[in-house]
């Protein structure tokens, strides 16, 4: 069980416990499960309201799938997902929990607080105050649908507004975002990619969602246009009181982009802290090893510092132990038995090592 | 409406640029024409339309002459009548069918590729049965079990043709179904008609129609097929395919000149042929249009 | 040190429908001999065009209106601009090779890796092989019975028509029948050699085993890995890399730059790459060229261009790195369309000290210090 020791659970906005997300491989000629692909192995994850929280990590990794999980584009396999309680429930919640009884109460907290089994209306009903923004705006965007079309829709299935008022949400969404009433009338193609990003900005905006997944919004754009975004990111998390997922590879742009930062590896966080502070002092060896190889744009500095060997391995079979260990030149005996927990090692900076406990 | 009428523009020089396109066009432009100006181009005498007229009655065919332009079939059926008054069985045909194939294929296709699981390897399995038939004779065999004429024709080819568009439909929608904008409608809390009526077939739907313009051609050219083989529209109607069935006897009979009763047969099997050249060239013309990755924008 | 490479005055032209698309106009490139150059800038500015002119290679509706391409190897120099198809044909692969940003589209994926690298040698190195194989022929001449001595001498005759003649047409025909075709096996037991070998210096692991798999078994680290392999099969004087690590992760993409650094000390050849990560630019190159629109606009050293930007572009994009702690800073504006470029120099409208000349004309790229060269009006008075 890899709870996470917090001092104060209170003002997680979205806090996960145990997620998993596993997709089934099938083979043979019945197509029978094989085994599991698992994206996402028990995370458990606070998210504070209002803050940029950065999730790193390279393909293959989950983070990924794990913002998708969160807000029920896909349904976890097991899990807790809970959103917006109120620090006293989920007080008792975890109290609950950790008692190990199963009960009633706890039940009963689960069906109105717990995202992860909601279902129909009430699903529905949820799925305004969160959204998501995905990387490739041109994959992300339906090539055949009028720009008014496309961030009016939203309004329209969840039923907030329609006709003129429809009109004026959208055109003030537009306005949020850097566009204009007269891109209305157009069709994504028509767009540069930094503008069409901005379209997909507004669409995932126009219900006012409290929390917003972000998905490598920047990978897909140019450099120049690549900071217009952040900056434009900036605003409306200020404007709109938004709460980030920043999901990414760039470690770079996350760096100055969000609050705290938690690195993934094979479905599980290895590590996670403020950011500064992860990316002054990265603890964990493969945090290590990342965050060395990113290249500073400053020839005076080049690291000549030996890249990390091998490559990630398959996300069907982890290594068991440490799911690191086969990579990790510093690994020792239990690493190769044990998984090790994610643990605070001071000042709300959590890594999951074994060399790093007490 | 910009942004329509800046497609239209694009679409209309992308046309003419390969004069196969415009010669495809051209071509059906020219039979539309010719079906709605039957009534005016061989006034029917007397009766039902479709069945063509005759004066008399002598088995040989007449050559063509100023009372008849084409010449006379066996019966002395007046050819020019029958190739104008065709045109309009010929779109009858096409279109019904293809119409109908499409309809019935887009929501079996549909259901079956976006749901996926047992219903849709139950519906594979369905398209199986038929496909494991050579079209041409699972045809036959149904006209021959429901009798002969052109409505059963119809029929028939409705049941060889549907899995076509299913298997079609569904790779399509397969495709289309994991790009990000569907998730994105479904993580706003679309629900599934929703997504499938405004973001997956409108994007999935243009291969089938441009494959479905090639077809209507393609199920003009297999009723003719079995029209000639006696399995179709009765002796007299006006059907290209009907006939060259009925000048069967006529194909290559004098003994010293082959060609003398040339008009019996050529003539309408020049208008399947160039009906059918027709629809191939706008169907490839369709495709070159509407084909993204062709495009040079 | 001599220059292996300069594009002078290129100028690249693209057909559209939607009107004539200027990609490239007038570009100055020096690339020296065992150098680094970096070829940095954002989408649309041109750099892959470039690379591509380099080797006749723009795709139509391109063409290359102006301009010439001179390499300098073997103590001649050549336009490359102006040669016939099969001279390009030699040079691809032997002198220039080419490495792209995504490995799995740039192999084949029916083809085994072995049959892929080997293509390469196949294409250049044939007479080497063949030598290698007659070789190995002799030997087993010296050892063999008379039955197997009869089937070596036989092979040994091929061979040596392969070696003095490879595309004879009897060996055309030979090499079609099924079973005849059997000789070739010699071949490729050489062929194979040569690639674990090349694989083995691209330091991936166990070769032996991954030239006999298909692309789609490969990570796309590996897969680069391929694709460099298979440009340095031939050890071309210049290697031209558009964006190779671009798609990797960034772990990977370390091993991939310290493997580009270490072959191009091993096999001494200069390296053009194009990227528009300026971190990379920093970690691998000697020399860095900025590009914009179609243009140069600053060539120097690499240090030199971090200390010391001169032109507007270079300093914009630089300081519009995102660094934790300081605001976002941007570049006003937007890539202009090349279709209607602006007048004069292409970087006015976005340019925060853009004068009245700056409208008018276009800046040439001229040295202005130590190596240091700059396309702006700005410094025309320094000359």
């Amino acid at each position: 069980m890899s709870l996470i020791r917090r001092e104060s659970l209170m003002s997680a906005f979205i806090q996960t416990k145990e997620l998993k997300k596993y997709f089934p491989v099938t083979g043979g000629v019945f197509r029978k499960k094989v085994g599991d692909v698992r994206a996402v192995d028990k995370v458990s994850l606070g998210i504070d309201k209002g803050e940029c929280f950065g999730l790193v990590g390279e393909s293959g990794c989950g983070k990924t799938t794990f913002g998708k999980t969160v807000i029920r584009i896909l349904k976890p396999t097991a899990g807790h997902i809970y959103c917006d309680a109120p620090s006293d429930k989920m007080e008792e919640i975890t109290k609950l929990e950790n008692s190990s009884q199963s009960s009633h109460e706890l039940k009963k907290l689960r069906k109105q607080y717990d995202l992860a089994i909601f279902g129909g209306r009430k699903l529905k009903h949820v799925r305004r105050r969160m959204q998501i923004v995905y990387q490739d705006p041109t994959t992300s965007l339906n090539p055949r649908m009028l720009v008014k079309d496309i961030v009016g829709e939203p309004l329209a299935v969840q039923k907030i507004a329609k006709g003129a008022e429809r009109r004026r949400r959208v055109i003030e969404m537009l306005n949020m975002v850097g566009l204009t009433e007269r891109h209305l009338y157009r069709y994504p193609h028509e767009f540069s990619g930094g503008q069409r990003q901005r379209i997909a900005i507004a669409r995932a905006l126009v219900t006012r969602p409290d929390f917003v997944v972000l998905d490598e919004p920047t990978s897909s754009v140019d450099v120049s246009v690549r900071a217009q975004l952040l900056k434009l990111f900036q605003k409306l998390q200020s404007d709109l009181d938004l709460t980030y997922l920043f999901v990414s590879h760039d470690l770079s742009v996350v760096e100055c982009i969000s609050d705290r930062v938690a690195v993934m590896y094979l479905g599980k966080v290895v590590e996670m802290a403020q950011t500064a502070e992860l990316y002054r002092e990265p603890l964990h060896p493969y945090a290590q090893a990342l965050f060395s190889s990113i290249p500073i744009p400053d020839p005076a500095r080049r690291r000549r510092r030996a890249p990390l060997k091998g490559e990630v391995p398959s996300p069907v079979n982890p290594p068991p132990g440490c799911r690191f260990n086969p990579r990790c030149d510093k690994a020792v005996e239990i690493c190769r038995r044990e998984e090790p927990d994610l643990v605070d090692v001071g000042n709300r900076h959590f890594v999951a090592c074994h060399l790093l406990r007490g | 409406m910009g942004p329509a009428v800046k497609e239209l523009k694009f679409i209309l020089s992308r046309v003419e640029q390969s004069p196969l396109s415009v010669a495809g066009i051209a071509i059906i432009v020219f039979y539309i024409a010719l079906a709605l100006l039957a009534p005016v181009l061989a006034p029917p005498p007397y009766g039902d339309p479709y069945m063509i007229p005759h004066e008399r009655w002598f088995p040989t065919p007449q050559p063509p002459s100023s009372k008849h332009p084409f010449g006379t079939a066996e019966g002395q059926l007046d050819i020019y009548y029958g190739v104008v008054w065709g045109t309009r069985t010929a779109f009858r045909i096409g279109i019904w069918v293809v119409a109908v194939s499409l309809a019935i294929g887009l929501i079996t296709g549909t259901i079956s590729g976006y749901y996926g699981g047992v219903i849709d390897e139950v519906m594979m399995r369905f398209t199986d049965i038929i496909f494991a038939f050579p079209a041409l004779i699972l045809c036959m065999a149904v006209v021959a079990a429901l009798g002969p004429g052109l409505d059963n024709v119809l029929l028939a080819l409705v049941l060889v043709g549907w899995p076509f568009y299913t298997r079609l439909i569904r790779g399509e929608i397969l495709r289309v179904k994991q790009e990000d904008y569907v998730e994105a409608a479904k993580a706003v809390g679309c629900s599934d008609l929703r997504v499938l009526v405004r973001h997956i077939l409108p994007n999935s739907i243009y291969p089938v129609l441009i494959v479905a313009t090639l077809d209507i051609g393609a199920v003009v050219l297999t009723a003719a097929a079995l029209s000639f083989l006696g399995l179709g529209a009765p002796t007299g109607y006006a059907d290209w395919g009907q006939m060259i069935n009925y000048s069967q006897n006529w194909i290559w009979s004098a003994a010293g000149n082959p060609w003398q009763y040339w008009y019996v047969f050529i003539i309408p099997g020049l208008f399947i042929f160039t009906f059918v050249l027709g629809w191939n060239l706008l169907g490839d013309a369709l495709r070159d249009v509407l084909d993204p990755t062709l495009r040079r924008r | 040190m001599e220059n292996l490479l300069s594009i002078k005055d290129l100028v690249v032209k693209f057909y559209t429908y939607e009107g004539v698309v200027e990609a490239i106009d007038g570009a100055n490139i020096d690339l020296k001999a065992g150098e680094t150059l970096g070829l940095v800038g954002e989408t649309g500015c041109g750099k892959s065009v470039t690379s591509l002119s380099v080797l006749v290679l723009v795709p139509p509706p391109g063409k290359i209106e102006g301009g010439r391409a001179i390499l300098k190897t073997k103590g001649r120099s050549f336009d490359l601009l102006s040669q016939g198809d099969s001279f390009l044909r030699g040079i691809r692969g032997e002198e220039i090779s080419m490495i792209f940003q995504d490995p799995r589209s740039a192999l084949n994926p029916v083809y085994t890796v072995k049959d892929q690298v080997g293509e390469v040698f196949l294409h250049h190195r044939l007479k080497e092989l063949c030598e290698r194989v007659l070789d190995g022929i002799e030997k087993d001449l010296s050892k063999g019975n008379s039955l197997k001595n009869f089937i070596y001498r036989l092979e040994r005759k091929i061979y040596r028509t392969m070696l003095k003649n490879p595309k004879s047409f009897p060996l055309k025909i030979l090499s079609r029948i099924p079973l005849v075709k059997w000789y070739q096996r010699r071949l490729m037991n050489e062929v194979k050699k040569e690639v674990v070998r090349i694989l083995g210096l691209m330091k991936i692991p166990d070769p032996e085993r991954v030239a006999e798999m298909y692309p789609h078994e490969l990570s796309g680290g590996m897969a680069q890995r391929v694709v460099i392999a298979m440009a340095l099969g031939c050890n071309p004087e210049l290697l031209i890399a558009d964006e190779p690590t671009t798609n990797l992760d960034v772990t990977v993409q370390a091993q991939i730059l310290e493997l580009i650094r270490e072959l191009k000390g091993k096999f001494e050849s200069s390296v053009l790459y194009i990227t528009h990560d300026l971190g990379v630019v920093a970690e691998l190159c000697d020399r860095v060229a900025v590009m914009y629109a179609g243009n140069i606009c600053e060539l120097a050293n690499v240090m030199e261009i971090f200390k010391n930007p001169l032109h507007p572009y270079t300093q914009a994009l630089l300081e519009s790195i995102p660094r934790p702690g300081k605001e976002f800073r941007t570049i006003e504006g937007e890539v202009p369309s090349l279709i209607n470029p602006p007048q004069g120099c292409r970087f006015n409208p976005r340019c925060p000290k853009a004068t009245e000349l700056c409208l008018q004309r276009k800046p040439v790229l001229t040295e202005l210090e130590n190596d240091h060269f700059v396309a702006c009006h700005l410094y025309a008075g320094n000359l």
